[in-house]
């Protein structure tokens, strides 16, 4: 906790909010955006080429000063998240990646069993592997025994902005994680980030709940700040919860108004 | 002969490369964020001159998009 900066693999970060890019409406505002939450690492993922696109997202990337983390997002086997990883290694020279693998298309929730398979794979083709997984931390045990140099659990499901729905669970894979833990998804607001930081992640991971917002470019601040906020409330020691009130003021010295046993109130 | 493009089926000439067929896509040379795989398998950029395709070569060819 004493350590101001993220260290994940060989890279340092001084920004602990990850931005991801996507369902922003257009790339000057994902610029504006990254800026704002003074973001250094944007997730980025790769489709089929589209002739007509204009512009492509790496030279805004590149133009805010950010690293690009490639992502195998849509991929539902360990084959084709394998084989989009090597694609994205081409595409962004770059042996990082985000890894998921969705076992359904209503949840997006990871599908473990082909998710340990391609971390595991990947790791051993020499790729940094940050893995997206549930807030299982047995999973998330086995993602950093294969080799995952983090883990990303969800609060809540992509895109949902439920939050942190699991808070017991991902504060045991907090207390027993080798590897820097990043919330991943269900973000909806600065709190929720406030609360992943306060638990004790090492950063929050967010696309959503800032490129969907009313005002993206606003929403990217406060998360931010949110982020910052709740690292230093960690740092700081929260009290612990008590079920019943513990006074603030003193009671020694208390002056006495109780003559002959009835009780008077001052100023009558 | 006849190859499939991103979905799409083509027909290029006998002995054509990868490099012809991101050329047919409009890509600008040493266009960032662009990779290609030919039936599964990725071909890094230095290779694409010279891997010929055959007749019925799947060809994806990917770019970098916002997401995640």
């Amino acid at each position: 906790m004493s350590d101001e900066h993220l260290r994940i693999a060989d890279r340092t970060m001084s920004s602990r909010l990850i931005l991801g890019t996507g369902g922003f409406a257009n790339h000057e505002l994902l610029a504006q955006a990254c800026r704002a939450a003074e973001a250094e690492l944007c997730t980025v993922a790769l489709r089929r080429l589209d002739p007509a696109a204009r512009g492509s997202i790496l030279d805004v990337l590149d133009e805010v000063g950010v690293a690009v983390l490639p992502n195998t997002a849509g991929c539902y086997t360990a084959r084709d998240a394998v084989t989009t990883a090597q694609l994205a290694r081409e595409a962004f020279e770059t042996d990082w990646i985000k890894l998921e693998v969705i076992g359904d298309d209503r949840t997006l929730l990871p599908d473990a069993v082909e998710l340990v398979a391609a971390a595991e794979e990947l790791v051993d083709d020499g790729f940094t592997v940050l893995p997206y997984t549930t807030d299982d931390p047995v999973l998330a045990r086995r993602l950093e025994d294969v080799g995952c140099a983090a883990v990303m659990p969800l609060g809540s499901p992509i895109g949902s902005g439920m939050g942190i729905c699991n808070p017991y669970n991902l504060s045991i894979i907090l207390e027993r994680a080798g590897v820097p833990v990043i919330l991943d998804a269900g973000v909806g607001t600065a709190s929720d980030a406030a609360l992943a930081m306060e638990l004790g992640c090492d950063a929050v991971l967010c696309a959503s709940a800032i490129s969907r917002a009313h005002d993206p470019v606003a929403m990217a601040h406060a998360i931010k700040l949110g982020v910052q906020a709740g690292r230093q409330a960690r740092g700081a020691g929260r009290i612990p919860r008590r079920r019943y009130a513990q006074a603030s003021t003193p009671e020694e010295g208390m002056p006495a108004f109780d003559v002959q046993g009835v009780s008077q109130s001052v100023g009558q | 002969m006849n190859i499939t493009v991103n979905g799409e089926a083509r027909e290029v000439e006998a002995g054509a490369s990868v490099a012809s067929v991101v050329e047919m896509l409009d890509v600008a040379p040493g266009a960032r964020g662009v990779a290609v795989a030919l039936d599964g398998e990725v071909v890094s950029r230095g290779r694409w001159a010279e891997t010929q395709l055959s007749e019925g070569s799947m060809v994806e060819v990917v770019a970098a998009i916002q997401g995640g």
